[in-house]
């Protein structure tokens, strides 16, 4: 992405820390979902938040969405911090910034039409007559290759390729600069999968979108990212263009990630290492750099100290002891 | 060389208040001891009602196994009486499911779990079978498997979770293990785990294994053969490095093609969209003259919508149900 472009999302020091199951006696423990992240996404550009389950990727989403209140921390859109603003003020930030959630079962009402849910945020945010909002819903239902016959239809009547197309539809009905995708493809079948992602991907050559694609599937992210950033139990480890993130992994995580892919050609079947042992718990995450537990190259540095998010090549971003930051 | 298991003409279907649905429709294959088979498919395909019909454990009314044979070492599984069922359940043929959390016992401990099957086919006493059982944990590679033994499910990670139940599959040393979508539940870098430690049993235990999926990865990194399922049909048979380099049904090209793969979006800026299979699965309670892929096939010739193809060979154990396909 060149620098050029406006600079619409930027986080700062996001934390969030969740108090853990209020047992008698785990008073004051907490979890550290997210624990200190930065960065930042263009106009037009596709951000891919990619690790493990528990890495704090989707926590992060719902803090950018305003769904979640950070713990700490600063999110600026469009230069103004909105991490304080109260539900009024956030009104008009709302309309720019929309969301497109994972299960299309559980994120729509089952008792709504799918015009009205399509039509929600117009009635909710224009005011506009009937017949214009009933235009608008056909042109959006049009847009994301849903047909006119079925309008009116409820969500237990349509597959789940066509669910997460009623709630793209819903995300860009008030004509959103980003929309926060948490996992969007990962509950559809592969030949579904495909139609949704290429159908993403038309949208944001045709309107300008950004997006912050959160998913776990590695070949999608590539796909469909601009940047990739990595987290590991509530850290981003490493962030980076695709382009020399996926060949030049930095890492020792995002390396293992990445070795750890099935690779679809039988010709090329892996001798892989897996990496050994289990994420450990946010709770209590190991001290100094929270990978150095199942991390290959570890040294005594890495257990006591930890390592800052260094740029060690252009736009590639590590925080890792044993990766030299550019001079 | 008699085959392990001979599978003819199976039809299993569900007899529902609106309707029959045809879960299997005519399916067969075969395969040779310690032979690894995937069948591979998307959702509804009817992959798992395979798998649970050759132990018979659909569940009855509303399923029923209405024809076929499912020879196993020369016995047609489907003339036993359940009383000879269960002794071939966990012994001879043993499964490992996807969701570790749903199919272990919640109130007995991972230890009992596994020490079962081996007091009820090997007439372990109980003591014994606990020493088994912790060899076998032992031999998944849990760690500390003295104390693993004596918890609960909800103690283990996933991961851990997996491994216990691949200890309780292999327990008995079984001839024949399906798998269902057995990492799926996984996070991908415990995924690679689990991956290689089936493959290294299996190879040491000489266990052929059904492996199904829905993840082209996996069937590229372990199967020696594929059967392609689509709408309770097999389409396609052949042995993997067939399959992903001529695969002859348009809808395996399909699939293959739908899937993103690492690396590719790197190489050739042009390769921006994935190929897409318009429309979605066909309904399973009418009855479809022809191919059941024909609406959505781009192959389709008139032929198509009014005779169902057979399995036409296309060089050595490679097969495929098409009256067009890709050449």
């Amino acid at each position: 992405m060149s620098a050029a472009r406006e600079v619409l999302l930027k986080v700062d020091g996001l934390r969030k820390h969740f108090p853990a199951k209020a047992g008698l006696l785990s008073r004051g423990v907490k979890v550290l979902a997210v624990d200190g992240v930065s960065f930042s996404i263009h106009e037009g550009e596709t951000l891919g938040l990619v690790g493990e389950s528990g890495c704090g990727k989707s926590t992060t989403g719902k803090l950018i969405l305003r769904l979640l209140d950070p713990t700490e921390g600063q999110i600026e859109w469009r230069g103004r911090r909105i991490e304080q603003l109260n539900r009024a003020e956030m009104r008009p930030v709302r309309r720019e910034l929309q969301a497109v959630f994972q299960d299309p079962y559980a994120s729509l009402n089952p008792r709504m039409r799918a015009a009205d849910i399509v039509a929600e945020p117009l009635r909710n945010y224009e005011s506009l007559g009937a017949g214009e909002v009933r235009t608008r819903t056909a042109n959006l239902f049009e847009r994301v290759g849903l047909r006119a016959d079925q309008l009116l239809k409820y969500p237990y009547e349509f597959s789940g390729g066509q669910r997460q197309r009623i709630g793209i539809a819903r995300a860009l009905a008030l004509r959103p600069s980003l929309i926060v995708c948490d996992e969007p493809v990962s509950a559809l079948d592969v030949s579904v999968q495909a139609q949704v992602i290429n159908l993403l991907m038309d949208l944001q050559a045709e309107l300008n979108l950004s997006y912050l694609f959160v998913a776990h599937d590695l070949a999608v992210v590539e796909h469909i990212s601009h940047r990739v950033a990595v987290m590991y139990l509530g850290k981003i480890v490493e962030i980076a263009p695709k382009q020399t993130i996926f060949t030049q992994p930095q890492h020792p995580y995002t390396v293992a990630l990445l070795e750890a892919v099935p690779v679809p050609d039988p010709t090329r079947r892996k001798q892989r290492r897996a990496l050994g042992g289990d994420v450990p718990s946010p709770i209590d995450p190991p001290s100094g750099c929270r990978f150095h537990t199942r991390c290959p190259h570890v040294e005594q540095r890495c257990r006591r100290e930890e390592p800052p998010l260094q740029e060690v090549s252009p736009g590639q971003w590590v925080a890792c002891h044993l990766r030299q930051p550019v001079a | 060389m008699t085959a392990l298991l001979h599978v003819q003409d199976l039809k299993t279907r569900f007899f529902m208040r609106d309707g029959v649905i045809r879960a299997v429709d005519g399916v067969s294959f075969s395969m040779a001891a310690g032979e690894t088979l995937a069948i591979v498919g998307e959702s509804g395909c009817g992959k798992s009602v395979t798998s649970l019909s050759i132990l018979r454990l659909i569940a009855s009314p509303p399923g029923r196994i209405v024809g076929g044979r499912i020879l196993f070492e020369g016995r047609d599984l489907l003339t036993l009486t359940e009383d000879e069922m269960r002794a071939i359940r966990g012994d001879a043929i043993s499964m490992i499911f996807q969701e570790p959390m749903t199919s272990l016992n919640p109130a007995l401990t991972i230890g009992w779990q596994i020490a079962e099957s081996l007091v009820l086919h090997r007439g372990l006493s109980k003591a014994d079978a606990m020493t088994k059982a912790v060899e076998m944990l032992h031999k998944v590679r849990m760690p500390e498997p003295v104390r693993r033994a004596r918890q609960y499910p909800h103690e283990l990670s996933g991961g851990m979770r997996q491994r216990v139940m691949i200890a309780m599959a292999l327990a008995c040393s079984p001839r024949l293990l399906l798998a269902d979508e057995p990492t799926t539940a996984l996070d991908v870098t415990i995924q690679a785990q689990i991956l290689e430690l089936m493959r290294e049993l299996a190879s040491e235990t000489g266990a052929a294994i059904i492996l199904i999926t829905h993840d082209l990865g996996v069937v590229a990194e372990m199967a020696q053969r594929v059967v392609v399922m689509y709408a309770g049909r097999k389409v396609e048979e052949a042995p993997v490095e067939q399959l992903f380099a001529h695969p002859r049904h348009p809808y395996t090209s399909g699939l293959l093609g739908s899937m993103p793969h690492l690396g590719h979006s790197l190489q050739d800026r042009s390769v921006k969209r994935l190929v897409e299979i318009p429309g979605m699965v066909p309904s399973l309670r009418e009855e479809h003259p022809g191919c059941l892929f024909a609406p959505r096939c781009p192959n389709a010739i008139a032929r198509c919508v009014q005779e169902v193809p057979p399995l036409a060979a296309h060089g050595a154990g490679h097969s495929a149900a098409c009256w067009n396909p890709m050449v």
